[in-house]
């Protein structure tokens, strides 16, 4: 069955990868296979937003290339360099050769090293490509994905344009740090993605930990959404209340206040925080 | 449908939402692909094409809720509980997470309470608040806390409290939308449009602004301080260049006959900027002062020299107290009940508070100091003490002044604007995220020999 039939199949194929779709993201999967438009998810850090691009990787059965930003990005690190010891060793071998021809034969693409953007575009097979935190690199750096993201093509000064040829999927996560740029932003499709409901973070519970029983998971995803609440530094990720929920099975223990208060640690990280919540939890009378 | 697009998209465009032709195109192509069956399913389309950030789904969701989701039978059944009655019927089903009865009794109360009388344009006129205070939210806490909470353990207790909290956001909101719903009905789309609150935070009033959107403002800081920090610091890097490098000038000039024909520079020493930051935490500045403690404690958490204080009466240091390990909230309350700020009555004293400035901590100034004062400027008619003013501006690289009253009330009743503004670099008006973040890309630092006439004779 074709992945992309309808949000409902986009659904259910990211399910069976392990990931848990609420309508909106499968449908905006969805429109970003119909529309052909990159997908820039922002939301807070560890909610599943990297975790989408390898869902829709697995999904589709694509290859998945990742290119993580972050400040000090360049070109030669984005999209390609020449192999320049290669091309020395071809001048050195070609001694006595015409200028022409040299300048000619070092400029090809057996002298290209690809870097994660034209490496995606090159791929033979569809692939995914991940743009990892794109708000870490500068606003400057951003323009180099523009022609990338509008039409899948890279120009390269002294070969000409490569154009895809197959259509890669393109995932964009971004932690909000900064604003994106209205150009990159015009080119995505925009899909925000929050700490989930409770319901929803007892489903990823029970997927991802199949000992888990469901009145355990659903009073895990309850005291994780009330921490949540508490107006914390840094509130717990999805990924950590995954964790927390393996320590606890680990350790053999109930959900309670003690076993809470002594397990903080896995879920929160700012001394702060876990003060915070542990003056919130215990009773009155034990302190 | 294009045309309705088109509409739509004005709608979003008057609100104050950058919504760009390409954006509308995507948007009416991502139509055709999606099942429009469902509102819900139009929304995420139009959503996802149409608005590229979090801060202005909001208003896109009121927005759409008039255009696309008014029709629905209108009535609902007409039962004759009293309010009380009904208010436990909603605690009920919000406890037991049944959405379609909930709708039902919102229906049913929106009818009852929140229809008044006929309005100006004929039909009736309908009010969420209305609704909302006769359903009692207080009254359906209690009822669902005590429904939820049997056993009594504290941890239960707050667990319990928590997921009551949000189903209360959920009857709010809808009771909210079945409003605007019934508005359309009776009155259409036009008055609809206009009892919808639009609002960006981008334009909320900081002075005035609500708790919870207080917090909402406070995400959107973070990002904002983070520029400020790199403006800053960029401008250091740019702004000029250093000494001659008589060394290096020399060995260039051997190339080309010891002719000195290619100058060579010191690369300035790269230094952090430095911040000293200056807020009135008086009363008439409540609400704006705890937005610019967020400011300062993003600030903080960004760049290592920053130094942060509070005045009113007298001025206190509370860098400490802004550390990144601490907890924004704990920090706010500390500088409440520490902070050293009152001499007699507690009324604010601008002079006096840079008078103790400059006699405790002008050596916090320095040639490479950006000094930012936060503050309405309004004495209550004591002495401006500008010469104090004038002493930490000469000794600072630049002096901005944020001011979250209107520019039109400066200068009047006891607001002394005019004796601080001559040393300031910059004086703006910010009474809004816009407004600060037009500060931050403004906020350019005097480069050399541009500074302002006022700032001769400064300490090199």
């Amino acid at each position: 069955m074709d992945v992309f039939e309808n949000p409902d199949a986009v659904a259910a194929a990211l399910g069976a990868a392990g990931y848990l779709t609420d309508h909106e993201i499968a449908q905006v999967v969805f429109l970003a296979d119909r529309l052909d438009k990159p997908i820039l998810t922002e939301g807070p850090a560890g909610v599943g937003k990297t975790a989408l691009a390898l869902a829709i990787a697995e999904a589709t059965g694509r290859r998945l290339v990742r290119l993580q930003c972050y400040e000090g990005l360049d070109e030669s690190k984005a999209l390609y360099e020449w192999n320049y010891h290669k091309q020395l060793l071809r001048l050195q071998s070609d001694e006595g050769k015409d200028w022409d021809d040299l300048e000619a034969g070092i400029f090809t693409e057996s002298f290209l090293l690809s870097r994660p953007l034209v490496e995606a575009i090159r791929s033979e097979e569809p692939v995914v490509l991940l743009i990892d935190e794109v708000d870490r690199v500068e606003v400057e750096t951003e323009a180099l994905l523009l022609e990338v993201l509008d039409t899948f093509q890279v120009t390269i000064p002294e070969l000409g344009t490569i154009e895809a040829s197959t259509q890669p999927i393109v995932v964009l996560t971004s932690n909000n740090t900064r604003e994106l740029s209205e150009a990159l932003k015009r080119r995505c499709l925009y899909l925000h993605i929050d700490y989930p409901t409770v319901e929803r973070e007892k489903e990823i519970l029970r997927t991802r930990i199949p000992d888990l029983d469901e009145s355990t998971a659903h009073r895990i995803a309850e005291v994780v959404a009330t921490i949540r609440d508490a107006g914390l530094r840094k509130p717990p990720s999805v990924g950590e209340s995954l964790d927390w929920a393996r320590a606890l099975i680990a350790l053999g223990l109930d959900v309670d206040a003690g076993s809470t208060v002594g397990t903080l640690n896995v879920l929160l990280k700012h001394q702060s925080d876990i003060d915070a919540v542990a003056a919130g939890f215990t009773p009155v009378d034990d302190r | 449908m294009i045309k309705r697009l088109a509409e739509f998209a004005e709608e979003l465009r008057a609100a104050g939402l950058p919504v760009s032709m390409v954006e509308v195109l995507d948007a009416a192509e991502a139509t055709r692909h999606a099942d429009l069956r469902t509102a819900d399913r139009l929304r995420v389309a139009l959503a996802a094409t149409m608005i590229k950030s979090d801060r202005h789904r909001e208003a896109f969701d009121r927005i759409f809720d008039v255009y696309f989701v008014l029709d629905g039978s209108g009535t609902g059944p007409a039962g004759d509980e009293a309010a009380s009655d009904l208010a436990a019927a909603v605690a009920d089903t919000l406890h037991r997470d049944d959405r379609d009865r909930l709708l039902e009794l919102i229906r049913e109360a929106v009818e009852r309470f929140g229809r008044l009388g006929a309005g100006s344009h004929g039909g009736d006129n309908f009010y969420a608040y209305r609704v909302i205070r006769r359903l009692d939210p207080e009254e359906i806490r209690k009822m669902l806390l005590e429904a939820a909470s049997a056993t009594g353990d504290r941890f239960d207790a707050q667990i319990a409290r928590s997921r009551v909290e949000r189903l209360i956001r959920v009857l709010r909101e809808e009771v909210r939308r079945e409003v605007l719903r019934r508005v359309a009905d009776t009155r259409g789309r036009e008055a609809a449009m206009r009892s919808v609150d639009v609002s960006l935070i981008e334009d909320l009033d900081l002075q005035h602004a609500t708790r919870a959107e207080i917090d909402a403002i406070q995400r959107a800081v973070g990002p904002l301080a983070r520029k400020l920090a790199t403006r800053l610091s960029q401008r250091r890097r740019h702004g000029r260049r250093g000494r001659l490098d008589v060394r290096r000038t020399i060995r260039r000039s051997l190339g080309y006959g010891g002719v000195l024909i290619d100058p060579r520079f010191r690369s300035p020493r790269v230094a952090k900027p430095q911040i000293v930051l200056l807020c009135d935490t008086s009363g008439s500045m409540a609400t704006f002062s705890r937005f610019t403690m967020q400011l300062a404690h993003a600030i903080a958490s960004e760049l290592a020299s920053v130094r942060s204080f509070v005045f009113v009466e007298g001025i206190d240091e509370v860098t400490g107290l802004f550390s990144p390990r601490n907890n924004f909230a704990d920090s706010v309350a500390r500088i409440a009940t520490e902070a050293d700020v009152v001499r007699a009555d507690g009324h604010s004293d601008y002079g006096r508070s840079f008078d103790e400035f400059v006699e405790r901590y002008l050596e916090a100034v320095t040639p490479r100091t950006t000094v930012i004062v936060t503050g309405d400027a309004r004495s209550n008619y004591r002495a401006p003490s500008d010469e104090a003013f004038r002493s930490i501006a000469e000794r600072a690289r630049a002096v901005f002044w944020l001011n979250p009253e209107p520019e039109r009330f400066w200068n009047t009743g006891d607001s002394i604007v005019s004796a601080y503004a001559p040393w300031c670099d910059r004086v703006d008006e910010v009474r809004s995220l816009r407004q600060l973040k037009r500060f931050i890309e403004r906020a350019a630092l005097p480069g050399p020999g541009e500074r302002g006439s006022h700032r001769m004779g400064r300490p090199a």
